[in-house]
């Protein structure tokens, strides 16, 4: 794009529009085979740490496969075989009530959580623009120490807040009276547990999602919006057509990335109910974990994962396509 | 609704704002509805870091009251002293040293390599590369762990650090290579010609001066790498079940899974856990926003 005009030396079948770029014939005969040893190694890492295990998953799928094949797997004469049940694994999955209630249950917590992150993340972001330039760094740092609070310390913060005995929010309650929450306990009621899970998930995703959408709002070109406003356009109009366009990239990439993330949540479900999350507190992740490594049906649990993986797929479609277009113009 | 009149009350507010930016000056001051909201939403998003910061400091009776005590005064070291002395701290600490360092440096270089064949040429099979690079980092967790878990103890590198440096990188580096790749195309491709020009080779070109140039990018792709090994807990507490080969965060779980759990030393472990990373994040979080977003937004 930097020297859009200059006459291009790629060969055609190589033209890209956004490829003209100036390039000398030297750096086009090192790129030939450059650019396949660059991203070798990291390929082989990919393919022996990932592709291997997900071969793996999709073989498991198809077996059956508890703890005896485990044994059998590090001792030969011990154990049993794996033993190849074609789609069984699936069909369980699709004639059990529990994985139906599971799904159900994982599609509204990420259509909650989703919703109230970047509802929340997007209104912080335009604040931020809006409050004198002392707040915005006070609320920009608070933001950062949030983000960089690791995952596990945030669930557990959380889970004091909202402790039975002593949690500050239920004291806080009681004194705003607002019911009677004295040795409350919130995990008895499943909508009340999701309600804390939903907080310390939102609290964490808050930070990235607010800075981003603020970079990006700021990426926005003031006189475009003057113009448009000049010529009189409303507020929303404003917001629809000049600034939701040049938006529109990084929502797609925010929101996509939101699904997957809120869809996959598990460790804090798992740490919030003691490592013993009681079935109708099962996400599909956790449901997948349990059946796995707590009732040993390694086969299930992978049938269950490779549903969760081709929903995912289907999400990241939306992510991978912009990713791969903003790529192409750099 | 609400949204639509908020809208119309901006639109009337806003010339005065537009006024002093026109001024050169950026909205000094901001209005005093929005100034006040902000001051909210700092307090409501610190406060659960200042309350477990401030548990940890508490006596046990100051604690575990029916009136919570909203400064730690007078304090104690008492829960610092205990979570230092819990089992496995040390141990724990140094084995996640150990794999947060051979991750951090090998996935940095492997996808250095990788980010400026993306950024810089455009290769058959860019594309499904960047296809695969990116779709990796939506495979589900719970997806990888169990054949991860299966074929460890097959290979028997169950409960060795190497098990999980290798499932860290492969987890981690996609995510390097695509943020380094954001950092070298940001850098013109032009000053590499004009140093070619000047007499470089393509590599001294490359290595004199774009490398410096990125050199800001590394830093802040090594630290993210640092912050998502360091805070990685389910890979951990499944491939490492022996207690002498726990993670710190491994450990911290530790204190939960107890019938009593002692909030003071959970809090106190959580916070001395939280520092080097809250440290290394505050030294790279104006690299944060460019980093991620710049590709992004740009278009």
């Amino acid at each position: 794009m930097a020297a859009a005009g200059t006459p291009t030396l790629e060969s055609p079948s190589r033209q890209r529009p956004t490829a003209g770029r100036r390039q000398s014939v030297a750096s086009r005969v090192a790129k030939r085979g450059g650019p396949y040893l660059l991203i070798l190694p990291s390929l082989a890492v990919i393919g022996v740490i990932l592709a291997w295990p997900l071969y793996n998953l999709f073989v498991l799928a198809f077996q059956k496969f508890g703890l005896p094949q485990i044994l059998h797997m590090s001792h030969p004469k011990a154990g049993k075989a794996p033993e190849w049940v074609g789609f069984a694994n699936f069909s369980k999955a699709f004639h059990d009530p529990q994985f139906w209630s599971t799904l159900q249950r994982t599609a509204i917590f990420t259509a909650v959580n989703v919703a109230a992150t970047l509802i929340i993340g997007t209104a912080i972001a335009v604040l931020m623009g809006r409050v004198a330039k002392s707040i915005r760094l006070m609320l920009t740092a608070v933001l950062i120490f949030v983000w960089a609070t690791p995952q596990l310390v945030g669930l557990t913060i959380w889970n004091w807040l909202f402790d039975q005995e002593f949690g500050v929010v239920n004291y806080v309650l009681t004194k705003l009276h607002l019911g009677h929450f004295l040795h409350h306990s919130w995990y008895t009621q499943p909508w009340q547990g999701f309600m804390v899970v939903t907080f310390v998930v939102v609290w964490g995703a808050i930070p990235f999602i607010a800075i981003t959408m603020h970079a990006a709002l700021t990426q926005v070109p003031e006189e475009l919006v003057e113009a448009a406003r000049v010529d009189g356009a409303s507020p929303l109009q404003v917001f629809r057509n000049v600034m939701l366009p040049i938006l529109r990239p990084i929502l797609v990439i925010l929101t996509s990335l939101s699904i997957i993330w809120d869809f996959q949540v598990f460790t804090q479900v798992y740490i919030l109910r003691d490592n013993r999350p009681e079935p109708w507190y099962f996400l599909i992740s956790i449901f997948s974990f349990v059946t796995s490594f707590k009732a040993h049906d390694y086969g299930y649990g992978s049938a269950l994962a490779i549903i969760t993986l081709l929903i995912m797929a289907f999400v990241s479609i939306f992510y991978i396509r912009q990713l791969i277009r903003i790529s192409e113009d750099q | 609704m609400s949204a639509i009149s908020a809208r119309g009350e901006r639109a009337v507010r806003k010339p005065a704002v537009r006024g002093k930016r026109a001024g050169g000056v950026k909205s000094k001051h901001g209005s005093l509805i929005a100034n006040v909201i902000g001051v909210l939403v700092i307090l409501v998003m610190v406060f659960p870091v200042y309350w477990a910061v401030s548990t940890s400091f508490k006596r046990g009776l100051d604690m575990n009251k029916a009136t919570p005590e909203w400064f730690p005064v007078p304090g104690t070291l008492q829960h610092y002293v205990s979570a230092w002395n819990k089992d496995f701290f040390l141990s724990s600490l140094k084995n996640s040293a150990i794999v947060v360092s051979i991750v951090v440096v090998v996935s940095i270089a492997v996808a250095f390599f990788a980010a400026v064949a993306v950024a810089r040429s455009r290769f058959r099979g860019r594309r499904a590369y960047i296809a695969i690079i990116i779709g990796i980092q939506m495979i589900p967790q719970t997806a990888l762990i169990i054949p991860l878990f299966v074929m460890l103890s097959h290979a028997h590198l169950q409960n060795k650090l190497l098990g999980l440096c290798l499932t860290y990188m492969a987890v981690i580096l996609p995510f390097c290579v695509w943020t380094l790749r954001g950092f070298v195309a940001n850098i013109p491709k032009d000053l590499e010609d004009a140093a070619m020009i000047d007499g470089c080779t393509r590599t001294g070109a490359f290595m004199r001066v774009t490398f410096p140039l990125i050199a800001p990018g590394l830093i802040a792709t090594s630290i993210f790498a640092f912050i998502q090994a360091w805070n990685e807990f389910v890979f951990a507490y499944i491939i490492m079940q022996n207690n002498d080969k726990w993670t710190a965060s491994v450990w911290l779980a530790s204190f939960i899974t107890q019938q009593q759990i002692d909030w003071g030393g959970l809090m106190a472990g959580a916070t001395m856990l939280a520092i080097p990373i809250v440290i290394l994040f505050m030294s790279v979080q104006r690299f944060v926003a460019t980093g991620l977003t710049a590709g992004a937004v740009k278009g």
